[in-house]
C-alpha cells in the first residue's frame, strides 16, 4: 500500500474525450493491492477504455465478488454505481440489476477463484442467460487475497511459491464459455494494454454476455520460477491469434483497412470491431473451430489471446429472451410497479 | 537511443531545473526543504556557499531559476524561490561562527581587486580562507557597487548590504575606500600583487543624442541619476517625468522619481509589452505604484524653449507582429509629451579609461575586454576580469559566479598550475527509500497556489525614500510556499535488470512520464510515448534493454513531479528515489601543490 494518494496533478497536455473529460477523471480511489499486481494494470486499461468510449461515469455499473481482483472495482470510474457482492455471487447481482435497468453499462470484475470455484454455478448461468454485461476475470492461478492457494485455473505442474506442485486439471474459462455458447469470448494479458483496451471497449458494447479472461499475474504469490502464470512465463507462452481494433461509431469512416486482411464486425450500437487474423488458419466466427484451436494450443502450453470468438448475429440476449421492461424500473410510476395490497390480497385468496 | 549515462553529473543536474538555471548553481530544493524544517540558519548557509549574498539576492536577484522551475510547467507559476531565500535570511540566527575563516598564516600571495561590487567581493570571499591577502580598491566611500549606488534602498536596504559585505570584509580583506585606480600601468608596474582582478563594472550609461539633448540640464542618465539619489546629491525631481527605455533601470528610475516628488511618471517604450526587457515582477511593482507605461512611442527630439525643457516629441508606431517577430512598422505621426525631467534608461556600457594601451590587456572596439569565458583570464596572464566588467552588464548572481570562477583561476595561477584544467562537477546519490513504500522526503504533491509577498501600503511606502516595500513572507505563507517545491533533486533512478515490466509505474505516474516501448531514434521515441515529449529542452531517460522483452523504459523528465509513486509501486525496486547532490567545485576544493616560493 502506498503512503500517498495519486495526486490530482496531471500532464498539462492531457487530451479530453467528447464529454470534455480527461483519462484522469475516470480513475477511482488509490489501489491498495500489492505493488506490481497485474490487476492494477487491468484497472488502468479499463480507465483508458471508458475514457475512450466517452462513457458517462453515472451510466456505468461496476460489480464484483470477493478477492483482490474483486477489489479493483473501487479503483476505476469513481463517479459510477457499484456493488461488491458476496464471494462468487456477482452474476446474480448483475442479472438482477440488468433486469431492473437495461439502459446502463454493466461491468463485472471477478477472479479465477471467485468465478471458477465458489462462483462457477453463477458464472455458467450468467453465460447461459446471456446477461448483457462485460464479465472480466483477472486470472492469476491463485487465491491472491487468501495468500496464494492454487485456484481452479492453476495448470497441472505449476509450482506454488512454497514449492508444492499442482496436480488437479485446470478449468479454462475460455473453453468453458465456448461450450456454453457465449457470444463474445476473449483472452488477454494485463501487460498488453494495446490488445486489452479495445477488447474491453468491444466487450462493453457487445449485445450480450462478453467474457474476457485476462492473465493478470499475482506478483506476490505467483510470479516465481516454475509458475505458469508469472509475467515471464505468460510473455513466453503468449500467442496472439486475432487482433481486434475497436472503432467507435463516430470514427467509422476514417479507418481504412486493406481488403481481405480485416474482418469488420458491426456491433448493435453502430460501432465496429475490426478483426485481423494473425494466424491465417484461425476463424473467430466459427465457435467449434475456435474451441479446437484453443484446446490444441493449450496442450502445447500456449495461451491463445485476442478476440477468440464473436457472434453478433445471435439474438438470445437476456432482455430479448426474458422480455424485460424497456423502461428502467426506477422510471416506472409506483402504481404501475406495485399491484397494491388489494390486488395482492385477491391473488393470495386464490391460493388459499 | 543509447542507454542514458546517468553517471555524467550533468544528467541529474539538469533535472534540477532551478539549480541548473542558476548561474551559481545554488542548491535550491535543499534550502527549501531546510526552510520547511525550520532550519533557517542551515538554509542560509546552503545559499551562502554558492551565492554569497542570500539576504541581498533574496530581495533583488534576477532569478533565472524561476522561469526554469518545473512547477511553472505544471501549473504556470513557479515556486517563489527568490522570496524563500529571503525567508532563510530573515529568520537565520547569528551565523558568524559558521563563516569560513582566514588562516592566521598567510600563503604569501597578494591579490588586488578593483571595485567593491559583488564580483570582487566574491573573489575575496573565496580566496581569503585560503590564506591570500586581498586588497579591494573602491573609488567611492562605501562598498557594494551598483547594489549600493543603483539599486534603490526601497528594494534593497543598506543594512542588508552592510551585513553581508561585512562578513567578507571581516574575514580580513583590506578594503581601501575612496581609492580609485587611475592607472592600471602604475598598479602593475609596482608589482605589489601576484594577480589583479578587475571587478569595476560597466559604469557608462548610454546616451540618446537627439536634437535638444545638450540644451538643458533636466535630461539625466539613469544610472548616474540613481547614483546621485543614493548618495543624497539629488533630493527632488520635477512633477512630470518621462523615463526613456523599459528595462529594470527604468523601473528603478520611475519608482525613485515618485519618491522624490514626481506626480506624473511615464515610462516610454518603443515597442509593445512582449518586447520589454524589464522583469515581469518589476513591471508589476511599478504599475502598482501607478506608473504609466506607454507603448509604441519612439523618441524623436527633446523640446527645449529658452533653455527650459518643455517635453519630448515622439513618433507613434504601429507594428505587424507574427510569432513574436516584428514584420512591419508603420508611423502614425508625431505626439508631444510635456515633462519637467527626462531620465534616459536605455542601457550601460563598459568603460576602462584607466587601463592604458600597451599593457597587453586587449579591449575590443566597444571597450569589452578579451576574456576567456571559463577562466576569466585576460590577455595579460595575471589580470582577470569578472562581473559586468567582463562581458558587459548582467546581474548580481552572474557577477558572483564570475567571482567564483576567477577565484579558482587565480588560485591555480598563483600555484603555477594550468588554469584551464579545473575540477569537474560531481554528483552523489543516496536512496530516500524507507521500508517498502515510504520515502524519506515529503513526496506528496501539494496543489497550493503561489503565495504573494505582502507589501507596505501605497501611502506609507512613499513617506521616505528608503522604506523597503516588500515585507517578506509571513511564517504561514512561507510554510505553504515551501510545499510547492517538487524536490526535483530527489531523482528517479532506474535499474533495468530488475524490471519485470508489470507496468505498475506507468499506470501510477500522475503525469504520464513513463513508457515501456521498443527502442528507436530520439525523435521517433519522443512521439511514441504515453504523453508525447514535446519539450526538447528536457531530456529523455532511456534504459538498457529490459530483461523480458528487450523493450526499453523511457522517462520524459519534463513534468515529473518527483512524487516517488513509481518507486513506491514498483514491486522489484527497479525504480528508486535517490537524492542527488551536485558537487560544484570552488577555489577551496581545488587541489594545488604547495605554494612556490
Ligand atoms: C539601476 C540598476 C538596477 C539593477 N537592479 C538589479 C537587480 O535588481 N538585480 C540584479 O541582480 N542586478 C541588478 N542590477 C545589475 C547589478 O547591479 C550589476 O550587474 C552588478 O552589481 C555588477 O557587479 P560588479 O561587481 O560586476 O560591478 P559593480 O556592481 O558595478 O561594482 C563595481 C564597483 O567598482 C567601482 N569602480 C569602478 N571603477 C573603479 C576604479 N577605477 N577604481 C576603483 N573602483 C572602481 C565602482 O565604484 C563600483 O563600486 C542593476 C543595475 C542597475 C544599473
Ligand atoms: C464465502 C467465502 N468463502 C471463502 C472466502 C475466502 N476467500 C476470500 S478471497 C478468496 C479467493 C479469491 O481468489 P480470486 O477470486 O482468484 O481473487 P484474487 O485474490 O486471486 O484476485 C477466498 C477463497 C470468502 N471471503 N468468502
Ligand atoms: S520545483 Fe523546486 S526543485 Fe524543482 S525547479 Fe522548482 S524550485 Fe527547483
Ligand atoms: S516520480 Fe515517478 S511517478 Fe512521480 S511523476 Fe516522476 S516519474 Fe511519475
Ligand atoms: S513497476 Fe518496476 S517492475 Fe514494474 S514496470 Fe515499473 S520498473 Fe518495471
Ligand atoms: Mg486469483
Amino acid at each position: 500500500m502506498s503512503y500517498i494518494n495519486k495526486p490530482k496533478v496531471a500532464h498539462p497536455s492531457l487530451p479530453t474525450n467528447s464529454l470534455g473529460l480527461t483519462r484522469r477523471q475516470y480513475e477511482g480511489s488509490m489501489s491498495t493491492l500489492c505493488a506490481g499486481c497485474g490487476h492494477d494494470s487491468v484497472t488502468a486499461a479499463i480507465v483508458e477504455a471508458c475514457w475512450g468510449l466517452s462513457l458517462q461515469p453515472e451510466q456505468l455499473v461496476k460489480l464484483s465478488g470477493i478477492g483482490c481482483s474483486s477489489k479493483t472495482t473501487a479503483y476505476f470510474v469513481g463517479g459510477s454505481h457499484g456493488f461488491n457482492s458476496v464471494h462468487g455471487r456477482m452474476p446474480s447481482i448483475a442479472s438482477g440489476a440488468n433486469a431492473a435497468n437495461r439502459g446502463l453499462t454493466y461491468v463485472g470484475i471477478s477472479g479465477d477463484g471467485d468465478s471458477l470455484s465458489i462462483g462457477i454455478g453463477q458464472l455458467v448461468h450468467a453465460i447461459r442467460r446471456n446477461v448483457n454485461m462485460l464479465y472480466l476475470i483477472e486470472n492469476n492461478g491463485v487465491y491472491g487475497l487468501t495468500k496464494g492457494q492454487f485456484s481452479a485455473s492453476a495448470d497441472v505442474g505449476t509450482k506454488a511459491k512454497r514449492g508444492e506442485t499442482n496436480s488437479s486439471p485446470p478449468i479454462d474459462p475460455v473453453l468453458l464459455a465456448l461450450t456454453l455458447g457465449a457470444t463474445f469470448v476473449a483472452r488477454s494479458f494485463s501487460g498488453d494494454k494495446a490488445q486489452l483496451v479495445p477488447l474491453i471497449q468491444a466487450g462493453m458494447r457487445h449485445n450480450g454476455f462478453a467474457l474476457i479472461d485476462v492473465l493478470s499475474p499475482c506478483v506476490t504469490f505467483n510470479d516465481h520460477e516454475g509458475s505458469t502464470k508469472s509475467y515471464g512465463f505468460t510473455r513466453e507462452h503468449y500467442h496472439a491469434a486475432v487482433e481486434a481494433d475497436f472503432v467507435p461509431r463516430a470514427e467509422e469512416i476514417a479507418v481504412n483497412y486493406p481488403e481481405g486482411e480485416a474482418i469488420p464486425v458491426s456491433l448493435h450500437d453502430g460501432s465496429r470491431v475490426v478483426l485481423r487474423k494473425l494466424d491465417p488458419s484461425y476463424d473467430p466466427k466459427d465457435r467449434t473451430a475456435a474451441y479446437h484451436y484453443i484446446e490444441n494450443k493449450l496442450k502445447q502450453n500456449e495461451y491463445v489471446t485476442g478476440l477468440i470468438h464473436i457472434d453478433e448475429a445471435d439474438n438470445t440476449e437476456f432482455h430479448n429472451l426474458n422480455r424485460t421492461a424497456k423502461t428502467p424500473l426506477n422510471s416506472i410510476p409506483f402504481e404501475k410497479l406495485s399491484p397494491g395490497s388489494a390486488t395482492l390480497h385477491k391473488l393470495m385468496t386464490r391460493y388459499r | 537511443m543509447e542507454p542514458t549515462d546517468t553517471s555524467k553529473p550533468d544528467y541529474f543536474h539538469r533535472v534540477v531545473d532551478c539549480q541548473w538555471a542558476c548561474p551559481a548553481h545554488t542548491d535550491v530544493p535543499e534550502y527549501i526543504r531546510l526552510i520547511a524544517q525550520g532550519e533557517f540558519t542551515e538554509a542560509y548557509m546552503v545559499n551562502r556557499e554558492s551565492n554569497v549574498f542570500p539576504g541581498i539576492l533574496g530581495r533583488v536577484c534576477d532569478r533565472p531559476c524561476e522561469p526554469a522551475c518545473r512547477r511553472g510547467r505544471i501549473e504556470e507559476k513557479p515556486v517563489a524561490i527568490c522570496r524563500l531565500k529571503r525567508v532563510a535570511s530573515d529568520n537565520r540566527d547569528d551565523i558568524t561562527a559558521l563563516l569560513p575563516k582566514a588562516p592566521r598564516e598567510k600563503n604569501g600571495k597578494r591579490i588586488a581587486c578593483i571595485g567593491a561590487g559583488p564580483a570582487s567581493l566574491t573573489v575575496a570571499n573565496d580566496l581569503l580562507p585560503l590564506g591570500y591577502e586581498v586588497t579591494i580598491f573602491e573609488q567611492y566611500g562605501v562598498p557594494g557597487g551598483l547594489m549600493r549606488t543603483n539599486i534603490p534602498a526601497f528594494r534593497l536596504p543598506a543594512n542588508v548590504l552592510d551585513e553581508e559585505i561585512g562578513y567578507i570584509v571581516d574575514m580580513g580583506a583590506d578594503l581601501k575606500l575612496n581609492t580609485p585606480i587611475k592607472s592600471m600601468k602604475r598598479l602593475l608596474d609596482a608589482q605589489e600583487f601576484d594577480a589583479v582582478f578587475v571587478g569595476s563594472g560597466a559604469p557608462k550609461g548610454k546616451e540618446l543624442d537627439l536634437p535638444g539633448r545638450r540644451d538643458t540640464d533636466r535630461i539625466h542618465i539613469g544610472i548616474t541619476w540613481l547614483e546621485s539619489v543614493a548618495f543624497g546629491h539629488v533630493e527632488s525631481v520635477g512633477e512630470r517625468v518621462l523615463i526613456i527605455g523599459v528595462g529594470n533601470t527604468a523601473m528603478d528610475c520611475c519608482r525613485s522619481s515618485l519618491r522624490l516628488g514626481a506626480k506624473d511618471v511615464k515610462v516610454m517604450a518603443r515597442k509593445p509589452r512582449q518586447f520589454f526587457k524589464a522583469s515581469e515582477w518589476e513591471l508589476e511593482d511599478a504599475e502598482a505604484e501607478k506608473v504609466d507605461i506607454v507603448i509604441n512611442h519612439a523618441p524623436k527630439s527633446f523640446v527645449v524653449e529658452g533653455g527650459r525643457l518643455m517635453g519630448m516629441m515622439f513618433e507613434k508606431l504601429e507594428y505587424d507582429i507574427e510569432n513574436g517577430d516584428i514584420k512591419a512598422t508603420r508611423s502614425l505621426g508625431d505626439v508631444f509629451f510635456p515633462c519637467d525631467d527626462v531620465i534616459l534608461a536605455i542601457g550601460q556600457e563598459n568603460a576602462f579609461p584607466w587601463i592604458e594601451k600597451g599593457l597587453g590587456i586587449e579591449l575590443d572596439k566597444w571597450n569589452v575586454p578579451k576574456v576567456n569565458a571559463t577562466t576569466f583570464q585576460s590577455t595579460r596572464p595575471e589580470v582577470f576580469f569578472g562581473g559586468d566588467a567582463a562581458f558587459g552588464p548582467k546581474n548580481i548572481i552572474w557577477s558572483v559566479e564570475h567571482g567564483h570562477q576567477a577565484a579558482i583561476s587565480i588560485h591555480k595561477f598563483c600555484h603555477d598550475e594550468a588554469i584551464e584544467q579545473r575540477m569537474p562537477r560531481g554528483v552523489s546519490l543516496s536512496s530516500r527509500k524507507m521500508g517498502m513504500h515510504e520515502l524519506a522526503y515529503k513526496n506528496e504533491y501539494n496543489g497550493v497556489e503561489r503565495r504573494l509577498v505582502p507589501h507596505v501600503g501605497l501611502v506609507e511606502r512613499f513617506k521616505k525614500i528608503n522604506i523597503e516595500v516588500e515585507l517578506g513572507f509571513t511564517a504561514e505563507e512561507a510554510a505553504l510556499e515551501v510545499q510547492r517545491c517538487l524536490n526535483c533533486d530527489v531523482q528517479t533512478v532506474f535499474a533495468a535488470k530488475l524490471c519485470i515490466e508489470c507496468d505498475a509505474c506507468i499506470d501510477i505516474c500522475p503525469v504520464d512520464c513513463l513508457t515501456i516501448a521498443p527502442n528507436g531514434p530520439e525523435a521517433d521515441l519522443r512521439a511514441r510515448l504515453t504523453a508525447p515529449a514535446t519539450n526538447p529542452s528536457q531530456a529523455l531517460y532511456v534504459s538498457a534493454a529490459l530483461p523480458q522483452t528487450g523493450r526499453v523504459m523511457v522517462k520524459d523528465e519534463d513534468v515529473c513531479v518527483h512524487c516517488g509513486l513509481c518507486a513506491e509501486r514498483c514491486p522489484t525496486a527497479a525504480w528508486d528515489m535517490q537524492k542527488s547532490t551536485i558537487r560544484i567545485p570552488f577555489a577551496i576544493d581545488e587541489e594545488v601543490r604547495a605554494c612556490p616560493a
